[in-house]
């Protein structure tokens, strides 16, 4: 019979994955089965904990949002917009909805029916690998939750919907540990504990896996006390195991993990358990291959509980920022997700290692990042600088509070060590009784070097006045650059200093346009790209804003584009500088990375030709701002 | 009662029997949500009741509040009557790739199809006087169901002011289409236009306040 609107559904169908690959008159019957609904705005089209529609949706028009309830609150998911499928759940694991459906706008939506659509499913395998990985993006907040085992919190935005990692393939351990059937509970918990993994397969002498005992079973089954730490393995294995072959990816592993409520898969040669094991595939591996998305990762460090979790994620971030600089991503973007994750990973420090005190702060304290770290442009886990200020206390309290925060200094510096910011060399940090101190006694200390600016004063006040606040009583950083900016306004004399010591920084060029390289010590015949390049747009920037009392502006690119605002005249000055400074953080970052180090040093002999030219074309623009800060302060009476 | 079942005695056929017992029983107040609305359209060989034709019938039914698309009918008749001017009218089709059936035969597929469903058309007046015509040539009675306009719904939705103006009293499927927002494909063939009537339906009723969980009879 004729119906000329599932004619019309059809031609809409066609246009959009997976129904494009289907052939015309399979489109014609599944067209024909659908049901329209539309949907008002805010109208809920399924909500979390209910059970499966028996039909799955795409959008016709308008946009619906997939939320996670979150106590009182709601995570927005992803948005469908037209083209896009959602509550594919039914297709998948038929189990409750995770997520709520709700019309962001109003909305026309076809539902497809699940039976009529599963047969095409089964025939067709890009269809099935397309549902797969819309799936598997909705649901990987899901499943990175119960990562753990226990219900959490929080959940992770997902923003793109389209991206296709969850079809790469998967990477997991190929060098699984295996134990025979007759090996004692005892033995396979010890050589667990050496090898220091949660699972152990036990493969008969083909290597064939016969079944696996994770960490939950050594726990439920023998610490219980239903098995004793004598017998053999056999008593408490799982089997049999559930096998793939190895050329799974992501959006599979996770789906059969999820379906099978495991968290290990082992993968044989076949893909079944009659061949050898190759290698074994947990649930934290597909975590890994999702730890490429920052939102992820600064939702994981808000709530890992352990140190060493900061530590994996502090590295995943070094993989992150590596694939932002191949994807060439412009410098401020980068900077500024780097040290959202880098800000996120202090905060975690600092609040489990308030755990470790044994009673709570005495009084409000305030703890600020310096240096780099503080214009949020570190990159690389270089050096850690930072500094406590505490709220003023009785002279008889004062030594017993600052014990206090020392001692809690102390943790957070071991913290912050542990995950790979380095101790820092000059001891500027907070576990340092120098650096951790009351507000009066800050306040002090920062007009003592404006007013009696000596060599020391100038150096330490260059560090610590790009500093940021990371947690605790902000009201006291915000006294802090007050006191900066007065003193600033009273002495123009210290602002001439801070200009020679950024006259002074060795130049980056010789005479005849050779790279200057150092001449002694342990980086002996290296270009020095922080002292001779990086330091003199980072000392102008923060000279220039520091005489504009620019507060709250904290960043080199930042600043430079807010002085090219105020000052138009100069403003190319400014913009070249900027654009200087970009070429030169990529640049170090890059050798960082390549070196494994602060990519400080550079061996020229490693650069190519085009590479030194265009860190030559960084110079220029040094040699201007030097010339600016050297008329407007009359730097040469200084000298 | 007497003089109910005498009328049905008549020679009338089963599925016209069938119908009418249908609306014998007491109708139960069903919420929206559970009741089978058939939103419908005629294209017709003109306005006049008496000598223009139905040239084919769309049907699209609502079950659950959503547009059931395998739940339609759409059927095409054979043109076999002249005009007063004893011309034949030609189907305005050409090169048809369906069936044509003829009036009886689309009459009891149509009365067959909607059954006790509420119908809605648009400017439902002319569509159900078409319908009662062609039922009334079969020697049939006249259509039961109880039916919704879409047009004088939607004039509902207009503030009060408006309501009995001259110039906006009157909504054509057009403006319905316009206004809120619906597709136009397939405007001017029965199905298209009952889809459209349908949307309309769909997008009207929560604009009058009215959702899934209220009961039919608050329609009306």
């Amino acid at each position: 019979m004729k119906n000329t609107i599932a004619e019309r559904i059809q031609d809409f169908l066609k246009q959009f994955p997976p129904f494009d690959v289907l052939k015309k008159e399979e489109l014609f019957s599944i067209a024909g089965q659908i049901r329209v609904l539309y949907i008002q705005k805010g109208e809920y089209i399924f909500q979390q904990d209910t059970s499966c529609h028996e039909e799955f949706y795409i959008v016709r028009e308008g946009a619906i949002g997939l939320y996670r309830d979150v106590k009182d609150d709601q995570d927005l998911v992803d948005i469908c917009d037209t083209g896009d499928l959602f509550g594919l759940r039914i297709m998948i694991i038929k189990k409750n909805y995770r997520m709520s459906a709700r019309a962001d706008e109003e909305s026309i939506v076809y539902a497809i029916p699940a039976t009529v659509f599963e047969p095409f499913i089964e025939d067709n395998k890009e269809v099935n690998r397309f549902l797969l990985g819309t799936f598997a993006t909705h649901a990987r907040n899901y499943y990175t939750e119960t990562e753990k085992g226990q219900k959490i919190d929080n959940t992770i935005s997902i923003e793109v919907a389209n991206d296709l990692s969850a079809l790469r393939s998967i990477t997991y351990n190929k060098k699984p540990i295996t134990c025979s059937l007759d090996d004692t509970i005892q033995d396979i918990a010890k050589k667990m504990t050496k090898k220091k993994v949660s699972c152990v397969v036990i493969t008969d002498q083909n290597k064939c896996p016969l079944g696996i005992i994770t960490d939950g079973d050594l726990r439920a089954k023998v610490a219980t006390g239903f098995s004793l730490i004598t017998d053999t393995v056999s008593k408490i294995m799982i089997s049999p195991v559930v096998t793939y072959s190895k050329k799974l990816t992501v959006a599979e592993a996770q789906i059969a993990l999820i379906k099978h409520n495991i968290s290990h898969l082992c993968i044989t040669k076949d893909g079944t358990i009659h061949s050898k094991l190759t290698g074994i595939l947990s649930d934290h591996d597909v975590l890994v291959s999702f730890g490429n998305n920052p939102s992820v990762l600064i939702k994981e460090a808000r709530r890992v509980k352990k140190i060493q979790k900061l530590r994996y994620i502090r590295k995943q971030t070094e993989k992150l920022l590596k694939s932002y600089l191949e994807q060439d991503i412009p410098t401020p973007h980068i900077l500024h997700i780097i040290s959202e994750i880098n800000d996120a990973l202090i905060v975690r420090i600092i609040e489990l290692s308030l755990k470790e005190m044994p009673s709570p702060p005495p009084v409000k304290f305030c703890f600020l990042v310096l240096g780099s770290q503080g214009r949020s442009e570190q990159l690389l886990a270089t050096d850690q600088d930072n500094a406590i200020v505490f709220e003023d206390v009785d002279e008889e309290n004062y030594k017993a509070t600052q014990n206090y925060f020392l001692a809690l200094a102390n943790i957070i510096t071991k913290g912050l060590h542990t995950i790979g910011f380095e101790y820092c060399p000059a001891e500027m940090m907070a576990s340092n009784p120098r650096w951790c101190m009351s507000l009066s006694k800050w306040s002090s200390q920062f007009k003592d070097w404006m007013t009696t600016p000596t060599e020391e004063g100038t150096l330490l006040s260059s560090i610590f006045f790009d500093f940021q606040y990371i947690y605790g009583d902000a009201t006291m950083a915000d006294t802090l650059s007050d006191v900066v900016f007065d003193g600033v306004n009273k002495s123009n004399r210290f602002l001439g200093l801070l200009g020679v010591s950024a006259l002074q920084k060795p130049s980056p060029l010789g005479f005849f346009k050779q790279f200057l390289v150092e001449q002694n010590g342990e980086h002996k015949d290296t270009f020095d790209i922080k002292i001779r390049a990086m330091m003199v747009l980072i000392d102008a920037a923060r000279i220039l804003t520091l005489q504009y009392n620019l507060k709250g502006v904290n960043n080199t690119l930042q600043r430079y584009s807010k002085l090219a605002e105020i000052e138009p005249k100069n403003a190319d000055i400014y913009e070249s500088c900027a654009k200087a400074y970009r070429v030169l953080i990529k640049f170090r970052t890059r050798q960082g990375l390549l070196h494994k180090d602060s990519g400080r040093y550079i061996k020229l002999n490693t650069l190519s030709k085009k590479d030194k030219l265009r860190l030559k074309r960084c110079f220029r623009p040094i040699r201007d701002i030097q010339e600016l800060l050297n008329i407007r302060f009359q730097l040469k009476t200084f000298m | 009662m007497q003089f109910w079942s005498k009328k049905k005695d008549n020679n009338f056929p089963d599925f016209w029997k069938n119908y009418l017992d249908l609306f014998d029983q007491k109708k139960e107040n069903k919420l929206l949500a559970e009741t089978r609305f058939v939103a419908f359209d005629t294209e017709t060989t003109g306005f006049d009741y008496i000598d223009d034709r139905i040239l084919s019938i769309g049907a699209v039914a609502i079950n659950t509040y959503a547009i059931d698309v395998c739940d339609q009918l759409e059927v095409y008749l054979e043109q076999k009557v002249f005009n007063k001017d004893t011309v034949e009218i030609h189907g305005i089709r050409k090169n048809n790739d369906f069936d044509m059936i003829s009036e009886a035969q689309a009459l009891q597929q149509f009365i067959t199809y909607v059954g006790d469903s509420i119908l809605i058309a648009h400017h439902a007046d002319f569509d159900r006087n078409m319908i009662n015509s062609a039922l009334q040539r079969q020697g049939l009675g006249k259509l039961k169901n109880r039916i919704l306009d879409t047009g004088s719904l939607y004039r509902k939705t207009k503030h009060a002011l408006y309501q009995n103006d001259r110039v906006h009293s009157h909504y054509s499927l057009d403006d319905l289409c316009n206004d809120l927002k619906i597709s136009k494909s397939d405007r001017h063939t029965a199905s298209g236009d009952a889809f459209i009537t349908a949307m309309a339906f769909l997008k009207i009723t929560p604009r009058l306040h009215i959702d899934k969980n209220i009961k039919i009879n608050d329609l009306f």
